[in-house]
């Protein structure tokens, strides 16, 4: 969810943000860096006249199962999860790749979902929460270390945990800390989820 | 004869469940994604809403024309929150809504919106007394200039029998008064003698203080998921309030408050910010009403930061003495601040000093108006900042004196509640202990010949955590299982568990056994999740239920297999008459007819089931790099009372929460508001800075457990561990570097300030 105006500001002085970048990119909109706000505001004013792509059929290979959807190019990968999948464990917080609440791996590789089209995961294999088994040792680490309040961050750092703990057996607290220090949490669960972690990763990962 | 229960907790060693750690029930459906919230809901055929909003700090709107956002591919409702002439206050004042069948066909519908606006003249720095007092008394005679001598005196006539005319002039002369204000008075008061009491004090320091306004940052934005089933509305809403919404959407639909149907399972955060339906809750209802589809409207990360609630900001400059011994002898204060939404309020007069009732004070209040998002209720309104303004103060006096912080707020205990001046003073001691206070202190300003300085302080707090006012059904069947009703609300509190161990607890079954009911308005109502109420709101009431309905069991039993009701108990899943098994509770539910049991539970009451009031102590451990600015904490101690703690585990997460909350305003999260734009510059996660995993250092959480807080009853224990972060860290720091960082949070950059400050 994003605050549209807000995108006439340019931010790291390319006058064209990675939403503008996602959002223009079905379509015919040259993106070209630009230097002032003014160049920001005649960029934004070009890309409301431009059409976007039709929407086109794609498949998406989620959780061992292939997905057809039809989406057009600029719809992220957390939204198609979300709006057209109905696979909402992947959580739309920030938008700007800073909280990790839409944690998901592709090709075994943690990703933040909302840095990724829908049409760049074709032919990937996508996996969400929705894939762990009621038994996962991850989600019972959160359940014994009590690793949630309101739980909107939760499946997020599941991922997170999952992805860590799998390639880093033996990590330190020092490791662990740096590890999962892509996501965050507003109720303030991180000591249940450093103890979820810290036996994870002494259990060899699993 | 009916057997009698006497409403009472049980005996502390005898529980099963309660004062210990049972597992949150609902945990593995949030961690494995499962629970589906307010954001989640996704019908085949729903709508998404978004919104356009106000970029700026206040202005008028001067053109809207929504009709070219209808003509958008997948637009099937537009709705407007202001007309042409209306005001826009602050930043992030919502506009328009417009909802279609895709997300970004909403957006493509909110660009294609015609929008202008002429820009008023705004003002946002909270902490700028001088220049509010200015900006009011310019503008003011402005106005008195503006208005001849004869609109001005129309105040003071009979409004009933002014003329229309004169009416119009009137209303017109006071609302440019309103417009002109940008400061309000809020009042003066003084008990002792002040001035008398600083003559003959051994140390006297004058500093500032301040604290930053945050806004609550919910990680699930407020929003609804509206439908209509014929003239039946059915909203998911994200709210701590699942009882007290219906209305709120019923009255600007016009329809029934009973035709309203309010659910809410899982909510992503609240913090006191989620009580009310909001308008735009209610422009999901009224689109889905045109529409006859679902609309989902959540605001989008930067509105939900700009207008969707604040913790109000705190300034205070204050005079404070001491005689040698450390008892504070004198108190003068002047505080001001802003509640934002033009409102002109600030923190309570009558509460501060915090905490401390000392005998000779004089305080004033001045609230100021700033084009900024109102606030909201933000945990433990508003003693967070109370306590900032106060805590450090007395530390300063500590310095002053080369004493011990610990040993100064120990000499002014008895300045505080009488019924918490035991409980402080084992609190302080414990925290003490736990920290290595004794061993680890030195005097302030000693921190170490190298850059990075090390220090200690501390501060304490008080909340009151009475239950809210609830109802419950408690079920009985004759199959064995048993229910629980009521139209409260699991805000991560864990009250969903809570409830499962009281009934339990009482009919001693496993928790599997009991089905817990909850989250929707068509159940019992039950009050609001906020101040720290629901714990003892939703245990109380069904404590009271739960022993009623067991006594008419009883009776049934004691009928059957001929012996006396008051002998009974019900353990381990039987029904057992002085210690010998009567027979299996599903059995005993076996004698019950179809109907059989409920009875409906009501609190709070006088029966000592819950009380009120607790204190709290905490103690910080932080490292000062005076090269960068950065504040790390070491260690953070938390010694809290809360009379009987219901679950061990899940109170413990409370505590560590606010802790980690406290963590994030002492240090790094606030509203930074541009004077010049009147924008919100931050209003996004990568900018509103939170901590992370590895920010928070060693959390150290001890609940302070004797027979006698058990004894208390229930209290609430959601409030009072985010109090008195902000001060300790801030005395923490000020031990380690021997300066005062006089506002809150300790940005590197205002720490680094407050250095060179003290060198020049």
């Amino acid at each position: 969810m994003r605050d549209l105006r807000d995108e006439t500001i340019p931010q790291n002085g390319s006058g064209v943000n990675r939403r503008d970048f996602l959002r223009g990119s079905g379509a015919a909109v040259a993106v070209t860096a630009l230097a002032t706000s003014e160049q920001g505001a005649v960029a934004q004013d070009t890309k409301k006249s431009v059409r976007t792509a039709e929407p086109q059929d794609i498949t998406l290979n989620v959780n061992g199962k292939d997905h057809k959807l039809k989406v057009e190019n600029r719809v992220t990968l957390l939204d198609a999860l979300r709006d057209d999948l109905n696979l909402t464990g992947c959580k739309d917080v920030c938008d700007t790749t800073n909280c990790g609440a839409c944690t998901v791996l592709i090709d075994g590789k943690v990703t933040y979902a909302c840095t990724r089209l829908a049409v760049e995961c074709v032919g990937k294999k996508i996996v969400t929460v929705e894939s762990l088994a009621a038994n996962d040792p991850v989600i019972a680490g959160f359940v014994k270390h009590d690793a949630m309040q309101c739980g909107f961050c939760t499946p997020g750092f599941v991922m997170a945990t999952k992805a860590y703990c799998d390639k880093n057996p033996g990590a330190t607290l020092d490791q662990v800390r740096k590890g999962l220090g892509g996501n965050i949490c507003r109720c303030g669960t991180y000591v249940g989820i450093t103890a979820c972690a810290m036996e994870l990763v002494k259990k060899g990962g699993k | 004869m009916a057997t009698e229960l006497k409403v009472a907790w049980g005996p502390r060693k005898e529980n099963v469940y309660l004062g210990k750690s049972t597992l949150r029930m609902d945990g593995a459906e949030k961690a494995s994604g499962q629970a589906k919230y307010t954001a989640d809901t996704n019908p085949k055929d729903c709508l998404v809403a978004k919104l356009l909003t106000f970029k700026g700090g206040a202005g008028k709107v001067k053109a809207l024309d929504l009709e070219p956002a209808t003509k958008v591919p997948g637009v099937k409702a537009v709705y407007a929150f202001v007309k042409v002439g209306d005001d826009l206050n602050w930043d992030g004042s919502l506009v328009a809504a417009v909802a279609a069948e895709r997300q970004e066909q909403a957006e493509d519908g909110v660009r294609a919106i015609k929008f202008a606006f002429d820009a008023a003249a705004h003002f946002v720095d909270e902490d700028d007394l001088a220049t509010a007092t200015k900006l009011h008394n310019d503008q003011t005679a402005d106005v008195l200039k503006k208005y001849p001598e004869e609109v001005r005196k129309l105040a003071d006539a009979d409004k009933a029998k002014l003329s229309d005319d004169d009416k119009k002039k009137l209303a017109e002369y006071q609302a440019a008064l309103t417009a002109a204000s940008r400061i309000k008075p809020l009042g003066e008061n003084t008990k002792g003698d002040v001035a008398a009491a600083l003559k003959t004090a051994a140390v006297v320091h004058k500093g500032y203080y301040g604290i930053a306004t945050i806004s609550h940052m919910c990680l699930e934005p407020h929003g609804a998921a509206a439908r209509f089933e014929g003239n039946k509305l059915n909203v998911n809403l994200s709210t701590q309030n699942v009882s007290g919404t219906a209305g709120q959407f019923a009255g600007p639909l016009g329809m029934d408050q009973a035709d309203v149907t309010v659910t809410c399972l899982y909510v992503g955060g609240g913090f006191g910010s989620k009580f009310a339906a909001d308008e735009w809750g209610v422009a999901a209802a009224k689109m889905s009403k045109e529409t006859g589809r679902p609309v989902r409207l959540m605001l989008d990360r930067a509105t939900e930061l700009k207008v969707a609630g604040t913790r109000p900001s705190g300034f205070a400059e204050v005079t404070i003495a001491a005689d040698k011994d450390g008892k504070i002898v004198a108190w003068d204060s002047h505080h001001w601040g802003s509640n934002g939404g033009l409102k002109g309020g600030t923190l309570n007069l009558a509460q501060y000093p915090y905490v401390f009732q000392f005998d000779n004070v004089n305080r004033k209040a001045t609230g100021l108006m700033t084009n900024a998002g109102p606030d909201r209720a933000w945990r433990a309104p508003p003693h967070p900042q109370l306590c900032a303004l106060t805590d450090t103060a007395i530390d300063d006096i500590a310095a002053k004196l080369g004493k011990s912080s610990v040993d100064v707020f120990l000499a002014n205990i008895d300045k505080t509640n009488e019924k918490l001046q035991a409980t402080y003073t084992a609190e302080i001691k414990r925290a003490a202990e736990l920290i290595g206070w004794s061993k680890k202190w030195h005097a302030h300003g000693k921190g170490g010949a190298g850059p990075v300085k090390k220090g200690l302080g501390m501060a304490i707090h008080t909340w009151g955590g009475a239950a809210h006012a609830a109802t419950c059904t408690v079920r009985i069947n004759p199959d064995g299982s048993v229910e629980s009703l009521s139209g409260t609300q699991d805000i991560g509190t864990g009250t969903r568990t809570a409830i499962a161990m009281v009934l339990g607890e009482t009919f001693g079954l496993p928790l599997e056994a009991v089905k817990v009911r909850y989250g929707s308005s068509v159940y019992p109502r039950s009050g609001p999740s906020g101040g720290s109420t629901t714990i003892g709101g939703v245990t109380g009431p069904n404590r009271r239920a739960a022993l009623a309905a067991l006594s008419k069991l009883f009776d049934v039993v004691a009928e059957k297999h001929k012996v006396k009701g008051e002998s009974l108990k019900a353990k381990d899943g039987k029904i057992w008459s002085d210690g010998k098994e009567v027979c299996t509770w599903k059995a005993a539910c076996g004698l019950l007819g179809m109907m059989g049991i409920e009875t409906q539970g009501e609190g709070p009451k006088n029966d000592g089931l819950t009380s009120a009031q607790v204190g709290g102590v905490q103690m910080a451990d932080v490292s000062v790099d005076t090269e960068t600015g950065i504040v790390r904490i070491n260690q953070f101690v938390a010694v809290q009372d809360c009379g009987m703690i219901i679950n061990e585990q899940l109170a413990k997460s409370q505590v560590y929460g606010g802790l980690i909350m406290g963590i994030a305003y002492s240090l790094t999260e606030e509203q930074i508001l541009d004077n010049k734009t009147g924008r919100y510059i931050n209003a996004d996660l990568e900018n509103y800075k939170l901590p992370r995993i590895g920010d928070i250092g060693e959390l150290i959480v001890e609940m302070y457990q004797p027979d006698s807080e058990y004894e208390r009853g229930v209290i609430g224990l959601g409030e009072p561990p985010v109090i008195a972060c902000g001060a300790a860290i801030s005395n923490a720091v000020a031990n380690a570097i021997g300066v005062r960082v006089p506002t809150i949070p300790l940005t590197p950059k205002r720490v680094l300030d407050a250095l060179k400050a003290a060198k020049a």
